[in-house]
């Protein structure tokens, strides 16, 4: 007996998420997809995950239900839990066993961050079984054939306790993303904040440059998300140094020294 | 004027030089001159020279003599900052080296007062060297070293700048100097200034030293130009710095040349043809970023680098090889190692965002493969030398081909000691009547106990064995496990026996209970701690058996609740010789030799704690864990032979242990020191410390406020 009816409406995605395909995970997800085959997609933060997630979920026309995941995120986040109502105590489903009833796209953005009982939940979702038990209702939710399962994961953390397990990571199809390349960046940055082409290709350019900093001192290179943020101010009429210092070089890091060498560059090139 | 700040007399500052110079003065010399020569400074002024005086006498009469002499100059010549540091620096120099080198830094006071002068509106090369090489890092992926010279020149591999830059008015300025500076060096590495052999083209020439001026002034404007295509902020600024620092014009001569050397396609080919058509003119001045061409030195570091990076291609090779066979089917035959040759290739795609380049893929047996990114980067460096990368590199290493990694030594790596400190470790001391530190003061070496193999640790447990069991109890209570808690606010279940009763109290007519949910919580212990344990002269006898006695019970219950910890006792003689006993590292188990080495702990000499702190600091620094805890044992005071005692002593010990601190380590201290409460709150902090009043209840003790300390 649920207490909020959800509607599947609710998760639709309506208007066409603007997604530039990076090379074939389209037809990769799709044929996954068909074959009931849950998805995992690996690459580092800002690459378009979650676009393509949404992009993917308006072309199959099927429900989104997004969980970001995070470390205090548990089993029962996922699945559902009991709630006390006025009389009577009235379970409810979590995200998870709700895009399972319904038949929706269920990504679990940065799965890695969640904790380790959490991923094992998913296993016989992952699987031929496609079913997920309700342990404290007793029910074994069998997926509806729309259903489907992705999970993103972003490799290039290099801490122990945020590795996939191979249990896990062995149930998916995995598509890698990485950053676009130039023309492909300079063109996604264009139709998202609408500068123009010289100042979008400069902005590749000291993406660049961040992106070889990289392990000297920085953990990530600047992401197409950042780039975009930049050129949203720069389309505002802020200046572009200090769009890239705002949107770029103080997004990425704290450290002194880093920062201003950062900015000496992202001085260089506007 | 207030009395405080009139000025005092020549008889009044005579009377105060003669106390704090009095070793050093006799009829002959007298403090009359030195007053005479402070007199005319104000009153603020006369008290900061008495001041310094006064602690420079401290340290040594004489030397404090040499700076009274000074101190008027000085005073004329500097602010008070530039001052303080001047006086510093003496006194470094006296530390290090002794009375002569520091009495010459008090008599060059103009020089110093020059130098900080320029100081304080140049740029000193240390202090932007690490931004200038992770800018130098962004705009090209290949490391280039920055590192101070007189002559500005690049071998390709390290970028020589000038040690300071006082040229622009302000710091800002010469910030942007520096940056061009920089940058055009950068420009000569990544636009191929090197790529055709110019010590051979230069040679020809009938007077090299004019050509290779020529060359240079030719190859800056074709630099210039492409910085202005590529990163045209910067070449705004180094317009700038034109403007500001005078311009250079070209002559008339020059002018059909420079629109060939400007066009994007132009190469260092170019500019040899231009220095072809011009040689015998008259060459313009220098940029006023430019420095010298050097290009032999450029050859040489360069043909170091592509054999050395020849190496690591083989080895990279082999290693893809390697994870290739390992990937194969384990029942494959074994191919043919000699065919190696023609297994690797180069695959040249044009690269559309930059025309006339080539973006280069790896291919092996036909399939292009996935680099690492440090196979990348050696590649990228590799093409930008020889803009491709040649057939003969592309062999994978046979056997012994990692021979050449890993034997160079990274000259920063290698412990930089004097003879008699070879291998040691140098800490700094601080002085608090300086209120400055005392560099690489103290000496520390890590020495093992030597171990006793004796029945001290079987004797302690049976001594203490009903201890040990109530105390294995209790910490085993403490030990990571998932609990159930009981009616929670939020939670993941239903607390059904809570649920009951908040329904039965609601029928009473109270109001209902919130509390009414379970949570299950990880009780996760991520500690590290740290014994420091006092092995001065002074614990000999009972106090040296308590110790032991508590390391061994407090061993026993670390055992059993799975903490990560570490002994080291300390002790010492002097500043040059500070050791530290090793007894347990965090990685070794506690075995029969940690045992041996427990009840091998005996009394040595004094205690020097400010540079245990910082070692031991250092070694927490690098085990991971979310706590850290750095106990101390101890029966005193810090105290060494050469004046460690006293105030110093105890404000060295708490500047260590702010150090600590700082890095996120908890200090504690447990004492048996009656008078500990003197000075530990000073030390420790206000609560951070504890006094045992009696040395037998000392081995339980520890224990149970370990357990205290971490719950």
């Amino acid at each position: 007996m649920d207490v909020h009816a959800v509607s599947a409406r609710d998760y639709l995605v309506r208007k066409e998420p603007y997604y530039e395909p990076q090379g074939n995970e389209i037809a990769l997800f799709e044929a996954a997809y068909r074959n009931q085959i849950p998805v995992l997609l690996k690459g580092p933060t800002g690459c378009g995950k979650t676009r393509f997630m949404e992009h993917m979920a308006w072309r199959l026309k099927r429900p989104l239900v997004t969980v970001s995941c995070h470390d205090d995120l548990t089993a029962s986040d996922l699945v559902g839990r009991y709630l006390i109502t006025a009389s009577e105590t009235a379970w409810v489903d979590g995200p998870l066993a709700r895009a399972v009833r319904i038949g929706a796209v269920c990504y679990l953005d940065e799965i890695v961050e969640a904790r380790k009982d959490t991923t094992v939940v998913i296993h016989p979702l992952a699987d031929d079984r496609r079913a997920l038990p309700i342990e404290k209702t007793g029910e074994l939710l069998q997926a509806a054939p729309e259903f489907c399962l992705a999970i993103s994961y972003n490799p290039g953390y290099q801490s122990v306790l945020k590795d996939l397990k191979q249990s896990t990571r062995q149930r998916f199809v995995a598509i890698e993303f990485t950053y676009p390349a130039t023309e492909l960046e300079q063109r996604i940055i264009i139709h998202e904040s609408g500068i123009d082409p010289e100042m979008a290709a400069r902005l590749v350019k000291f993406a660049g440059m961040t992106r070889n900093l990289k392990g000297n001192g920085l953990d990530e290179g600047a992401s197409t998300r950042l780039l975009v943020h930049a050129a949203k101010l720069m389309a505002s009429g802020i200046d572009p140094r200090q769009a890239c210092r705002g949107a770029i070089a103080e997004a990425l890091t704290d450290d002194a020294e880093m920062l201003a060498a950062v900015n000496e560059l992202s001085a260089s090139l506007f | 004027m207030t009395a405080a700040s009139t000025s005092l007399s020549a008889i009044e500052l005579e009377e105060k030089l003669d106390e704090y110079l009095d070793p050093v003065l006799s009829s002959r010399r007298t403090a009359v001159n030195l007053a005479a020569g402070l007199a005319e400074f104000a009153r603020d002024q006369q008290d900061f020279a008495l001041r310094w005086v006064g602690i420079i006498a401290k340290t040594n009469a004489e030397l404090a003599y040499q700076f009274a002499a000074q101190a008027p100059e000085g005073l004329r010549l500097m602010p008070p900052d530039d001052l303080e540091s001047w006086i510093i620096q003496a006194m470094d120099a006296y530390d290090r080296m002794g009375l002569y080198p520091a009495s010459a830094e008090f008599q060059n006071v103009a020089a110093y007062a020059a130098r900080a002068r320029a100081r304080s509106i140049g740029v000193s090369l240390d202090s932007v060297s690490g931004v200038l090489e992770i800018f130098l890092r962004g705009l090209s992926g290949r490391a280039l070293k920055v590192e101070a010279c007189d002559e500005v020149y690049t071998d390709t591999t390290t970028l020589f700048l000038p040690a300071t830059l006082a040229r622009l008015p302000g710091k800002a300025d010469n910030f942007r100097l520096y940056k061009a500076i920089a940058a055009h060096q950068w420009a000569q590495t990544w636009y191929g200034t090197y790529c055709a052999d110019l010590t051979e083209v230069l040679s020809d020439f009938p007077d090299p030293d004019y050509a290779t001026r020529l060359f240079y002034a030719l190859e800056t404007a074709r630099l210039d130009a492409r910085i202005a295509t590529d990163l045209p902020g910067l070449y705004r600024d180094m317009q700038r710095l034109k403007t500001e620092l005078g311009e250079t014009s070209y002559p008339a001569s020059w002018h059909g040349h420079l629109a060939s050397l400007r066009s994007p396609a132009a190469s260092v080919r170019t500019t040899i043809g231009a220095l072809q058509a011009l040689y015998g003119t008259d060459i313009p001045a220098a940029q006023c970023y430019q420095g010298f061409l050097y290009p032999a030195r450029a050859t040489q570091a360069m043909a170091q680098r592509l054999a050395r990076e020849k190496d690591q291609f083989h080895a990279a090779l082999a290693r893809l090889l390697e994870e290739k066979h390992r990937r194969a089917e384990p029942g494959a035959p074994a191919e043919e190692s000699g065919a190696d040759s023609e297994r690797f290739r180069m695959q040249r795609t044009p690269d559309p965002d930059h025309p006339g380049k080539w973006h280069h893929e790896l291919a092996l047996d036909g399939q292009v493969v996935a680099i690492p990114p440090d196979v990348k980067a050696l590649m990228d460096s590799i093409i930008q030398d020889l803009g491709d990368i040649p057939d003969e590199y592309l062999v994978a290493a046979g056997d012994g081909g990692y021979r050449r990694e890993g034997e160079e030594k990274n000259p920063d790596d290698v412990w930089k000691g004097t003879y008699h400190e070879e291998g040691a470790f140098l800490y700094n001391e601080w002085d608090y009547r300086r209120q400055h530190y005392r560099k690489h003061w103290c000496v520390l070496r890590e020495v093992d106990v030597h171990p006793v193999e004796d029945d001290f640790v079987a004797r302690t447990r049976a001594k203490y064995s009903a201890s040990i069991a109530s105390l294995r109890r209790s910490f085993e209570a403490l030990r990571g496990e998932e609990r159930l808690m009981k009616r929670q606010k939020n939670g993941d279940n239903i607390d059904f026996d809570a649920l009951v009763e908040a329904y039965a109290d609601m029928h009473h007519g109270m109001e209902l209970s919130e509390q009414v949910l379970t949570k299950r919580q990880k009780l996760e212990r991520d500690i590290a701690v740290m014994f420091m344990v006092d092995m001065s002269g002074s614990t000999k006898g009972w106090i040296n058996d308590a110790e032991r006695e508590a390391l061994v019970l407090l061993c026993e219950a670390l055992e059993v609740l799975g903490d990560r910890y570490a002994i080291y006792g300390f002790s010492g003689i002097t500043r040059k010789r500070c050791d530290l006993y090793r007894i347990k590292r965090f990685d070794e188990p506690y075995s029969i030799s940690v045992q041996a080495r427990i009840s091998g702990i005996k009394p040595e000499d004094y205690t020097r704690m400010g540079a245990t702190i910082r070692h031991l600091t250092r070694l927490l620094n690098d085990v991971e864990a979310r706590t850290k805890l750095l106990i101390t044992l101890s029966d005193g005071k810090p105290d060494d032979y050469d004046g460690y005692r006293g105030d110093y002593g105890i404000e060295d010990t708490r500047q260590a242990l702010i150090e600590a601190k700082r890095d996120g380590i908890h200090p504690f201290c447990i004492t048996i020191d009656t008078e500990a409460r003197d000075y530990l709150p000073h030390m420790y902090g206000a609560v951070n410390w504890t006094i045992i009043d009696d040395v037998r209840r000392l081995p339980l003790k520890v224990s149970e406020i370990y357990r205290r300390l971490t719950t």
